[in-house]
């Protein structure tokens, strides 16, 4: 379980990146998560929450985008998600392919409220 | 409300320390090897038998990581090559700085293997890039055949499988070929030796895998990506 490590930095990166919208408040934070990552979305969820309740990033939202596995099939260039059963290519039957995703751990966006509107997540 | 874009890697910080660590590796030709398993799966066991085939002088290092004591590494330390522990208290594996600073009052100029022993953990340790050339797991037959199928992460990332306690294959219900064909189902050019720490058996195919990959520049593990 090393899911309040990635909260933490997760919200380590909030804090700097805050440092960037002075007078703006941070909402939501968006991180791509893959299958093949090793982290749980829902403890990292739920770490996240923990880590941020009664702190001044209060409210911040976490948006969570989860990727299965993706592979690019190498005799007709089809992208597919891989399944349990199998890495055959869904369109030709080929057993050759490449990994092109799905080990992602990345933050992809942050919602700022600039003050201009009323605060709220 | 304002939406910024921000493509980044959530381990950022551990990743700048791992890439550091992997351009001191290249600098000093360190061929860096990260050892992960479950508990109880034999990396200290493998480590031994590795250790014990090194001649007296060789460049060898080990680091060990365990939440708690040093058992590790007074185990591994009577072959008389450098051995430090990490004793993570309660984390449950390493990361890049645990490494930076574990060899910080070591000279790479004297190593050119280093072996590391992540915390017994088939999950997390899989998310922490240590600077590594290459992940290797450990899984052994008294486990199930299907972990590469639940732990998908690790087998994924790892170039070699070391399928180990081969010697108690008569005792359990543990299709090798299964575990095999599992593996390679998540990995499809998974490199496998089947070793037992026991008998011996398949120790020179784990040894032999161990040289070819010293023989080879280690400059050229800067560029390889850890994924395969």
């Amino acid at each position: 379980m090393h899911e309040m490590g990635i909260a933490n930095s997760i919200l380590e990166s909030v804090r700097a990146e805050a440092r960037r919208f002075p007078g703006g408040h941070i909402c939501k934070v968006g991180v791509r998560v893959g299958e093949l990552s090793g982290v749980n979305p829902e403890a990292m969820t739920f770490c996240f929450e923990a880590l941020v309740r009664g702190t001044d990033l209060e409210p911040l939202g976490l948006d969570v985008e989860y990727c299965l596995r993706r592979h690019e099939c190498r005799d007709c260039g089809q992208p597919f998600i891989v399944d349990r059963e199998g890495m055959e290519c869904p369109e030709c039957g080929s057993l050759d392919s490449r990994f092109i995703g799905g080990d992602e751990l990345e933050l992809i966006y942050l919602e700022v409220d600039d003050g201009a509107h009323a605060a709220g997540a | 409300m304002e939406r910024m874009p921000l493509e980044r890697k959530v381990l950022n910080e551990n990743g700048r320390i791992a890439a550091e660590l992997r351009g001191r590796f290249a600098e000093h030709d360190v061929l860096c090897l990260n050892l992960i398993s479950s508990p109880g799966s034999g990396k200290t066991s493998l480590l031994e038998r590795t250790l014990e085939s090194f001649a007296p002088g060789e460049r060898v290092a080990v680091l060990t990581g365990d939440i708690q004591t040093e058992n590790d590494a007074r185990r591994l330390a009577r072959f008389g090559f450098p051995v430090k522990q990490i004793t993570t208290g309660g984390t449950c594996h390493l990361d890049a700085r645990m490494i930076e600073r574990a060899l910080s009052d070591w000279r790479l100029e004297d190593i050119d293997l280093l072996l590391i022993e992540n915390v017994g953990n088939l999950v997390c340790p899989s998310s922490y890039d240590l600077g590594e050339a290459a992940k290797i797991v450990v899984l052994s037959v008294t486990e199930g055949e299907d972990k590469p199928l639940k732990y998908p992460s690790i087998f994924f990332k790892s170039e070699l499988l070391v399928l180990n306690k081969t010697d108690l294959l008569p005792y359990v219900p543990f299709d090798i070929d299964a575990a095999e064909k599992n593996a390679r189902q998540v990995h499809g050019n998974m490199e496998i030796v089947r070793v037992s720490c026991v008998t011996r058996e398949g120790l020179q195919e784990w040894l032999d895998w161990l040289r070819r990959k010293r023989a080879a520049p280690q400059a050229a593990a800067v560029s390889a990506s850890t994924n395969p």
